[in-house]
C-alpha cells in the first residue's frame, strides 16, 4: 500500500498547502459514458455529504441503454448533485463543477456550466477519435472555447492505472478505477469524510478483495493527486447545515417507497403481497422488498403488469394487503384490473413511478404525465383516489397515507411518484417506528344481511365511509361471490336494474368524494400575497426554491402543493378564488389546471415543461417574476 | 445466480384446507342465484357433477373458493356456495395465483373457457402451469365464443364460418393440452361434459394433486356451436374414437391400441400389433415427452380423443416455495422496522 504520501487517509489535520474557501452552497456534476460508474461515484458523494451532515439533492440523469456505444453522446450518463450548509429544495439549476470523464460529457453537459465554472477533464480519453466521435474537430481543452471556464486536465486513467501497478490487476481492470480517482479527487477538493466509502468498497467488493483494494487505491490516489500537485490552489468547505434535531439518514425514492410499504404492513397488521413487472424506473422497488421478507412481505415477479396487480388484487380478496408497482406504460395494462379493484371494492396499492411517454416514452427521465391517467383511464366512472409524494424522503409518509385509504375505504389507491424522485437522494429524518399510524382492519365475522337473514350481503356498507366489509375467504357462514358485473345496492347479486347501476355509480363516486384528507396548508409569509403558484409532486423543489428567490427580491407569493389529487382537499375552492393569480407548473401539458378549471371554475394558468428534466429554480423564479410584474403593472 | 434446493415435503393437493366438521350434501354447495345458462348447455353438467363432487372432499365451504374470468362458464362462481370471484376476461389465473400464495388454507379453482384461456388469458395461463401454483383449472372447451355470440376461438376448426369470419376462420387452432404440457403442467387430464363418472373422478385427483391442474372439459354449445363433439357421443362411433386412459393399464379402446414408433405414440389395429407393444400408460413419467405424444393423438376433427389423465407428476410448487421463502426469512431474522429505517449510515443532529 503506497503510504509515501500523506497517508492519504484524509484524516482532518492532514497537511494542506492550499487556501480553503467557505461555500455556503455548491452543485456538482459528475459526467461520463453510461460504463464508467457514474451514478455510483455521485452516490458516493452524495453519502459523503450525507454524512458531512450537508443538505442535499440529488439529480441522476442516465440513457435508457444500458451501454449506448461508448464514447458517444446517448451514451453520456451524469449524476448532479447539491449539498450545502442550509436546507436546499433542488438538485440545483446549473453545477458549479463539472467532472467530465470523455468528450461527450463534456460536449452534453458544457452548456449548463455558468462562466466562472470548474471544468475537471479526464484528459486520457480526449483522442483523435474520440473528439471526432462526437463532432469536435479542434480539441476543446486546446482552443480557447472552454475560456470562460476554469479548467482542469487531469490524466485520471494514467494516473489511475500508475496507482495501481503493483496490484498485479490487468492495464484494463486498472482503468475502470478512475471513477474513485476522480472521487478521491471531488472528495480531498471539499473536505469530505472518506472512511464511508472506503468501507463501502470493502463492503461492495467482498467477494473480490483485490478489485475492492484497487479501488480504495484508486480513490486514496485520487486523494493524494489534489493534496500534493499544485493545480488546485483552493479547496472549499461547505459547512454541516442546521437540521431540525433528530436522527438521519439519506434515502432515494424508491427506497423510501419500499420501506414505507414495509412499514404499512406493519402498521396493518397485515401480510404484504407485491405484484410487479421489472420497469424502469419502478423496478427498484421490487428489488428492495424482496429483500425484506421477514416482514411477512410475499414478492412476486409476474409474467407481465397485468399479472402483477392482478396477483395483488387476488391477495386483497384473501385479506393481504396487495400492492403492485410501476411505471406509465404498467398502468395502461393494469387499468382493467384497477377497474375490477374499483368495482370489487378491495383494498388495492398501486404505485406509478411516472416517466416520459407516451408509449415507451423516456425510460429513464422524469414526467408527470400520468395524472389524467390515474383520473380517468379506466372504462366507465371509476373513482380511484390518488396521492403524490413530493420529495424522495416524503415518499414514506405517502405510502402511509395510501394504504390508509385504500384500508379504510376498500379502494384502490393510486400514488404517483416520478423519476426525479424515484431515483434523486435527501437526507431524512428517521421516523420513529411507534409513531407511526395505526392502520390495523377489522374483518368481518358476522352475517350482515339487511333482511335479518344469515347471509353475508357483500355490499351493505359503513354509514360514514361508506366502505363494504371485507369479508375473506375463510370465514365461515359468509360466503358470497364478488366480480365486475355490476351489483345489486346490498345484496351484491348481478343487478342490470338501470335505477341501481344509476345509484351504485354515484356510490362509488360518493365513496371516493367522501374520503377525508387533510386541508391544503398555504405558505403565504406575508399574508397579504396575490399570486399563489400550486404544485404537486416532485415539482415542490424547484417550485420552492422559486419563490424562496422571488421573496428575497422583495416579492410576495403563495406556494401550496396537493400531495391529494383526489379528491382534493375541502378548502382547496376557497384558496384558488382568494388569489388574484394561480399559476400551476406542471412537467406535463396542463393535467392538473384542466382538473382545476373543470372543476373550480378558476382560470388558472399553467407553466408547462416536458423535457424529461425537473423545472430550474431559475426558470420558475423568472416565471413567477413575470406574472407579479403583470399583476403589479410593471412594464414587461 | 444460485439456485436453491429448498426440500419440501410432498404434500397432498388438500393439506392445508380445514375439513367440514359433518357431512356435505350437494345442495350445500348450491347458491341462491339462479342459473341461467342456455337451455341444453353442457355447463349444467359440470356444474352439478362440481355440487355433488365437493362433498366427498369433505372441506370447509368457506375454505373453497372459484375464481373465473369472462366467458359463459366463468358466471360458474355465482352458482357455488362458496367465496368466488368473477373477475375479468383472461386474468382468473393471475388472480387465484395471488390468492393462492397468501392463503394456503384454501382450495382454489379455476373456472375458464377456450376463448378465456387460451386466446386473452393464454399468457397467465402457460405462467401459472410452469409455476406450478396450486390451482384446480377447469378449461369448458366448446370451440366457440358464447357470450359475444359465436365467434371462431382459439380451438375452433380452420375454415370455420362464423359471423366474424363469413369465409372461414384462418387460424390454426391450440390443442390445449399439447399447450399444458409445453408448459411442463405437472396434471393435466380431459372429459367431456356427458361423462360425469370420468369427470369425477378427475376432478378428485386433481384435487388431491398438489400444483397446477389443468382438466380440459369438451362441452357443447347448444345455441353456437351445437353437435361439436357429437360423434364421440354416437354409439358406434365413440369406441372407436374416445381413447380412455388408466393408469397402469395399456392403452386399448374399440379394436385399436396405442403403440410406441420411433418419433412417438401411434394407433394401430389391436390384432395386428403385439401385446408386448402396447403402451401401458403411466401418467406420473416426469419427462413431459410421453404426455405430449399422447396429446398429439387427439386430432381437431376428433377421429381420436384421448381421455382421461395424462400426466401427474410432482414438482414443487410455486406458492409453498414462496411461502417457505418467507417463513426462513422471518425466522432467521426478527422483523426491527426501526432497525431497516435507520439503516446503516445514520447521523444524528441536536
Amino acid at each position: 500500500m503506497d503510504t509515501s504520501v500523506n497517508g492519504g487517509n484524509g484524516q482532518p489535520g492532514s497537511s494542506r498547502p492550499t487556501q480553503v474557501t467557505k461555500l455556503d452552497r455548491v452543485v456538482i456534476r459528475f459526467a461520463g459514458d453510461s460504463g464508467d460508474g457514474m451514478q455510483l461515484t455521485g452516490d458516493r458523494f452524495t453519502s459523503e455529504a450525507a454524512a458531512f451532515g450537508n443538505d442535499l439533492a440529488t439529480l441522476p440523469n442516465f440513457p435508457a441503454e444500458i451501454r449506448a456505444p461508448a464514447g458517444t453522446l446517448p451514451g453520456v450518463s451524469s449524476f448532479q448533485l447539491h449539498f450545502a450548509d442550509y436546507d436546499i429544495l433542488t438538485p440545483g439549476d446549473r453545477p458549479d463543477v463539472l467532472v467530465a470523464m470523455n468528450p461527450a460529457a463534456l460536449k452534453a453537459n458544457i452548456a449548463d456550466l455558468p462562466v466562472g465554472g470548474t471544468v475537471i477533464v479526464n484528459t486520457d480519453e480526449f483522442s483523435k477519435r474520440n473528439l471526432t466521435k462526437v463532432g469536435y474537430e479542434v480539441n476543446p481543452l486546446e482552443d480557447d472555447s472552454l475560456a470562460s471556464f476554469q479548467v482542469f486536465d487531469v490524466q485520471m486513467a494514467t494516473l489511475t492505472q500508475g496507482a495501481l501497478k503493483e496490484t498485479g490487476l490487468s492495464k484494463k481492470d486498472a482503468e475502470r478505477c478512475k471513477n474513485m480517482f476522480a472521487l478521491g479527487l471531488l472528495s480531498w477538493m471539499y473536505h469530505r469524510p472518506t472512511e464511508g466509502t472506503e468501507r463501502f468498497l470493502r463492503e461492495k467488493f467482498a467477494r473480490k478483495p483485490d478489485i475492492a483494494e484497487a479501488n480504495v487505491l484508486a480513490f486514496r490516489a485520487g486523494w493524494n493527486y489534489g493534496e500534493t500537485t499544485e493545480a488546485f490552489a483552493t479547496t472549499y468547505e461547505v459547512p454541516p447545515a442546521a437540521f431540525p434535531p433528530g436522527n438521519y439518514r439519506q434515502i432515494t425514492g424508491n427506497a423510501a417507497l419500499a420501506y414505507g410499504i414495509v412499514a404499512a404492513g406493519q402498521c396493518s397488521g397485515l401480510p404484504i403481497l407485491l405484484g410487479s413487472y421489472p420497469i424502469t424506473p419502478a423496478s427498484d422497488i421490487l428489488h428492495e422488498l424482496s429483500r425484506h421478507k421477514n416482514f411477512n412481505i410475499t414478492t412476486m415477479q409476474a409474467e407481465d403488469e397485468i399479472a402483477g396487480v392482478g396477483a395483488a388484487l387476488g391477495a386483497a380478496y384473501g385479506g393481504s394487503l396487495g400492492v403492485t408497482t410501476t411505471s406509465g406504460p404498467g398502468i395502461a395494462l393494469k387499468s382493467e384490473t384497477i377497474g375490477l379493484a374499483v368495482m370489487s371494492e378491495l383494498p388495492l396499492l398501486v404505485i406509478d413511478v411516472q416517466r416520459g411517454g407516451p408509449s415507451t416514452g423516456l425510460p429513464t427521465k422524469t414526467e408527470q404525465a400520468d395524472l389524467l391517467q390515474a383520473m380517468y383511464g379506466r372504462n366507465g366512472e371509476s373513482p380511484v383516489p390518488i396521492i403524490a409524494p413530493q420529495s424522495p424522503g416524503d415518499c414514506f409518509a405517502a405510502v402511509l397515507e395510501a394504504t390508509r385509504i385504500a384500508l379504510t375505504y376498500r379502494t384502490p389507491v393510486l400514488l404517483l411518484s416520478d423519476g426525479a424522485i424515484a431515483n434523486g437522494s435527501e437526507p431524512w429524518l428517521i421516523p420513529n417506528a411507534d409513531d407511526l399510524p395505526d392502520l390495523r382492519v377489522t374483518f368481518a365475522t358476522e352475517p350482515n344481511a339487511l333482511d335479518g337473514s344469515d347471509e353475508h350481503w357483500p355490499y351493505v356498507r359503513d354509514t360514514e365511509t361508506l366502505a363494504r366489509q371485507w369479508a375473506i375467504p375463510g370465514t365461515a357462514g359468509l360466503q358470497h361471490r364478488i366480480g365486475g358485473l355490476e351489483k345489486a345496492d346490498g345484496k351484491g347479486n348481478i343487478s342490470y336494474d338501470p335505477d341501481n347501476h344509476d345509484r351504485m355509480t354515484r356510490i362509488r363516486q360518493a365513496k371516493v368524494d367522501g374520503i377525508t384528507v387533510d386541508d391544503m396548508v398555504v405558505d403565504d409569509p406575508s399574508g397579504d400575497a396575490r399570486l399563489l403558484v400550486l404544485g404537486w409532486g416532485s415539482t415542490f423543489g424547484p417550485i420552492g426554491a422559486a419563490c424562496r428567490r422571488v421573496r428575497a427580491q422583495g416579492h410576495k407569493v403563495a406556494q401550496a402543493h396537493l400531495r391529494h389529487l383526489n379528491p382534493f382537499p375541502a378548502n382547496l375552492g376557497d384558496v384558488l378564488r382568494s388569489y388574484d393569480r394561480v399559476v400551476i407548473p406542471e412537467m406535463n401539458l396542463g393535467q392538473l389546471a384542466l382538473l382545476l378549471r373543470g372543476r373550480f371554475l378558476v382560470d388558472a394558468v399553467s407553466y408547462n415543461k416536458v423535457a424529461g428534466l425537473p423545472f430550474k429554480a431559475e426558470e420558475l423564479q423568472h416565471v413567477l417574476t413575470t406574472h407579479l410584474n403583470e399583476l403589479e403593472g410593471v412594464p414587461a | 445466480m444460485t439456485a436453491v434446493d429448498l426440500g419440501l415435503p410432498s404434500l397432498g393437493g388438500l393439506d392445508g384446507v380445514p375439513g367440514a366438521e359433518g357431512p356435505q350434501k350437494a345442495k350445500d354447495f348450491k347458491s341462491d342465484q339462479e342459473v341461467r345458462w342456455c337451455p341444453g348447455c353442457g355447463d349444467y353438467v359440470v356444474l352439478n357433477a362440481m355440487q355433488s363432487f365437493l362433498p366427498s372432499l369433505g372441506l370447509r365451504r368457506e375454505n373453497i373458493v372459484f375464481i373465473s374470468g369472462i366467458g359463459c362458464s366463468s358466471r360458474f362462481p355465482y352458482y357455488m356456495n362458496t367465496y368466488g370471484m368473477h373477475s375479468i376476461h383472461g386474468r382468473a389465473p393471475a388472480i387465484a395465483t395471488g390468492l393462492a400464495v397468501t392463503r394456503p388454507d384454501l382450495s382454489v379453482w379455476v373456472v375458464t373457457g377456450d376463448g378465456d384461456a387460451l386466446s386473452i388469458g393464454g399468457n397467465h395461463l402457460i405462467h401459472a402451469l410452469r409455476r406450478n401454483v396450486n390451482l384446480k383449472i377447469l378449461l369448458f372447451n366448446n370451440r366457440i365464443y358464447g357470450l359475444t355470440k359465436g365467434q371462431y376461438s382459439p380451438t375452433s376448426e380452420p375454415g370455420k364460418v362464423t359471423k366474424s369470419t363469413p369465409v372461414g376462420s384462418l387460424d390454426h387452432p391450440f390443442n390445449p393440452l399439447s399447450l399444458a404440457i409445453g408448459a411442463e403442467a405437472t396434471f393435466v387430464a380431459r372429459t367431456l361434459d356427458n361423462d360425469r363418472a370420468q369427470l369425477t373422478s378427475i376432478l378428485t385427483a386433481a384435487a388431491q394433486h398438489r400444483g397446477s391442474a389443468l382438466v380440459e372439459i369438451y362441452q357443447n354449445c347448444p345455441i353456437f356451436n351445437d353437435g361439436a363433439f357429437d360423434v364421440l357421443k354416437e354409439p358406434g362411433q365413440a369406441e372407436q374414437r374416445l381413447i380412455p386412459l388408466e393408469h397402469g393399464k395399456p392403452i386399448v379402446f374399440g379394436d385399436q391400441a396405442v403403440i410406441r414408433t420411433a418419433h412417438g405414440l401411434d394407433i394401430a389395429k389391436a390384432d395386428q400389433v403385439s401385446p408386448e407393444d402396447v403402451v401401458v400408460h403411466d401418467a406420473t413419467i416426469d419427462d413431459p415427452s410421453y404426455a405430449f405424444a399422447l396429446t398429439r393423438l387427439s386430432t381437431q376433427n376428433l377421429d381420436h380423443v384421448v381421455t382421461g389423465i395424462y400426466r401427474d407428476t410432482t414438482r414443487p410448487t410455486y406458492d409453498d416455495q414462496a411461502r417457505q421463502q418467507v417463513d426462513t426469512a422471518v425466522a432467521a431474522k426478527t422483523p426491527n422496522l426501526q432497525a431497516l429505517l435507520n439503516g446503516s449510515d445514520t447521523w444524528t443532529v441536536g
